[in-house]
C-alpha cells in the first residue's frame, strides 16, 4: 500500500512538475476561467435576478468547464513520443498510475477553482469569507468525484477520434450528482443557512467520491492494458 | 435455423402480437375516468421505458462479464443491446411529452424520472459515439465495457440526486408494497405490453447481435 502511494506521488510529481515547468495549460485554464465568469456576467440581467440566486450556478457551471479543460491535457502529454507506453513499462502498478494522475489532476483543478473562486467574489461581490471552511469542503467534495471519473476517461478519449469532443460528451452525464448536490449545498451556505440543513446532499457527495474513486481504480487498468 | 432468422421470427410475433396490444388496449380496456384517451399510450410509454431500463441493465452487465472472461460474444451483445435500449429510450422519450402535454400541460418537466430517462438516453448514445470513434476491435470492447459499468452505476445516483430535488412523476401504481391499484383489464393490457415489449427486445437484440456476428467474421 505504502509503495503504491509512493508510486502514485512519483507520477503526479512527474506531471505536476512539467506543468510547472510549460505553465501553457494551467494559464490558459485560468484564463479560461475569467473569461467564462465575465462571459456569466454580460450574459444575465442583474436587474431582473439577484446576483446571490445565480452565484451557485455561475460558481460550478464555471468549475466544471475548467475541469473538462484539466482533464483533456492529462494524458495529452503521453501520446508525444510514445510517452505513455514507456510510463506503462515502468515498474509501477496501475493503480499507482491511476491514482498519480488523479492527484495531478485534482491538483491542477485545485488551483484553477482557487482563482476561479477569488475571481468570482470579486467580480459578483458574493462575500464568501464567513464561509469558506465549508464552501472549500464542498469544491473538494463535489471536484473529487467528477475528476476521479474524468481521469478514466481521458485515458481512454485519447486514443479515439475528436477526442476534445468525445471527453465531454462522455463525462457531462457524470457531472449531473455532483453538480446537483454542490449548487445546492452552496445555496444553502450562501444564504447563511448552517450545514446541518444539507446534511443528505453531503452524504450523497461522499457516495460519490468513494464510488466512483474505488470503481475507477478498479476499472482503469482495462483502459491501458494492451 | 441462423440466429439472424431466429431473429427475425421472434421480431415479426413480437410484433404482430404488438398489434394485438394496441387493439386490446384501444378497444377493449375501460377508459381512465380523469385522463380519458390520453391515458392509453401508458400503455406503449411504459413498457418502452422498462425495455429501455432493461438494455442497460444488461448493457452493463455484459461489460462486467466482459471485462473478466475476455469473450468477444459479450462486447457484442452489449453494442447489441445499446443499440436496441436507445431505440426504445427514444419511444419513451417521445409518447411520454405527449401524454405530458394532456396532464401536465407542459411537454417537459426536470422531474426526477424524466431527467434519469433523459440521462439514459444520453449514455446511450455517448456509449454509441464512443464505440463509433475507436477503430481497433480489442480497444473498443474494452473502452465500452468501462463506460458501459460507469454508466450502470451512475444511473442510481442521477435518480437519487433528482429525486432528492423535485418529483412530479405519477407514484408507482403496480410496482409497490401494496396490490396494484389497477382495474384488471388495464393491469391484463399493462402486463401483456410489458411481455411484448420485452419479447420485442429479445428479438431487436437477436437481430442485431447476428448482423454484429456476421460483420465481425467478414472483417
Amino acid at each position: 500500500m505504502r509503495k503504491t502511494l509512493r508510486h502514485a506521488w512519483i507520477v503526479a510529481r512527474k506531471d505536476l512538475l512539467l506543468e510547472f515547468r510549460s505553465r501553457t495549460a494551467i494559464l490558459s485554464a485560468v484564463v479560461f476561467t475569467a473569461l467564462v465568469l465575465v462571459i456569466f456576467e454580460f450574459g444575465r440581467d442583474p436587474t431582473a435576478i439577484a446576483t446571490l440566486d445565480l452565484a451557485p450556478s455561475i460558481l460550478w457551471v464555471t468549475f466544471s468547464f475548467a475541469a473538462m479543460l484539466g482533464l483533456n491535457r492529462a494524458f495529452q502529454a503521453e501520446l508525444e513520443n510514445q510517452a505513455l507506453d514507456g510510463l506503462l513499462l515502468a515498474p509501477v502498478s496501475r493503480i499507482s498510475l491511476y491514482w498519480g494522475k488523479l492527484l495531478a489532476n485534482l491538483a491542477f483543478v485545485a488551483v484553477v477553482e482557487t482563482v476561479g473562486l477569488l475571481l468570482f467574489t470579486l467580480f459578483f461581490n458574493v462575500p464568501v469569507g464567513h464561509i469558506l471552511l465549508p464552501l472549500v469542503g464542498v469544491i473538494a467534495l463535489a471536484t473529487t468525484g467528477f475528476i476521479a471519473v474524468g481521469t478514466l476517461f481521458s485515458a481512454m478519449v485519447i486514443r479515439t477520434r475528436f477526442a476534445e469532443l468525445m471527453l465531454p460528451v462522455l463525462l457531462l452525464p457524470f457531472l449531473i450528482p455532483p453538480l446537483v448536490g454542490a449548487v445546492q449545498v452552496t445555496a444553502k451556505l450562501l444564504a447563511g443557512r448552517p450545514l446541518s440543513e444539507v446534511g443528505g446532499w453531503l452524504r450523497l457527495l461522499l457516495a460519490y467520491d468513494i464510488v466512483f474513486v474505488s470503481l475507477a481504480s478498479i476499472l482503469f487498468p482495462s483502459t491501458v492494458t494492451e | 435455423m441462423t440466429l439472424a432468422q431466429r431473429g427475425r421470427w421472434i421480431t415479426g410475433v413480437a410484433l404482430l402480437l404488438l398489434a394485438g396490444v394496441y387493439v386490446r388496449a384501444l378497444v377493449f380496456t375501460p377508459e381512465e375516468i380523469h385522463q380519458g384517451l390520453a391515458q392509453k399510450i401508458f400503455y406503449v410509454h411504459a413498457p418502452a421505458a422498462w425495455s429501455a431500463m432493461l438494455s442497460m441493465g444488461l448493457v452493463g452487465l455484459s461489460s462486467i462479464l466482459f471485462l473478466l472472461v475476455k469473450d468477444p460474444r459479450y462486447d457484442r451483445f452489449a453494442a447489441a443491446s445499446a443499440e436496441v435500449g436507445t431505440a426504445f429510450s427514444v419511444v419513451m422519450l417521445t409518447t411520454g411529452p405527449i401524454w405530458g402535454k394532456t396532464i401536465w400541460g407542459t411537454w417537459w418537466t426536470w422531474d426526477a424520472r424524466l431527467t434519469l430517462t433523459l440521462f439514459l438516453f444520453f449514455l446511450f448514445l455517448g456509449y454509441l459515439l464512443l464505440r463509433g470513434a475507436v477503430t481497433e476491435p480489442g480497444l473498443r470492447a474494452r473502452y465500452s465495457a468501462v463506460l458501459g459499468i460507469c454508466g450502470l452505476v451512475l444511473l442510481p445516483f442521477i435518480h437519487l440526486s433528482v429525486y432528492l430535488f423535485r418529483t412530479l412523476h405519477p407514484a408507482p401504481i403496480v410496482l409497490k408494497p401494496s396490490a396494484p391499484s389497477l382495474p384488471p383489464e388495464m393491469l391484463v393490457t399493462l402486463l401483456c405490453s410489458f411481455g411484448v415489449f420485452t419479447l420485442l427486445y429479445v428479438g431487436f437484440v437477436t437481430l442485431r447481435y447476428a448482423i454484429g456476428d456476421g460483420g465481425e467474421r467478414d472483417a
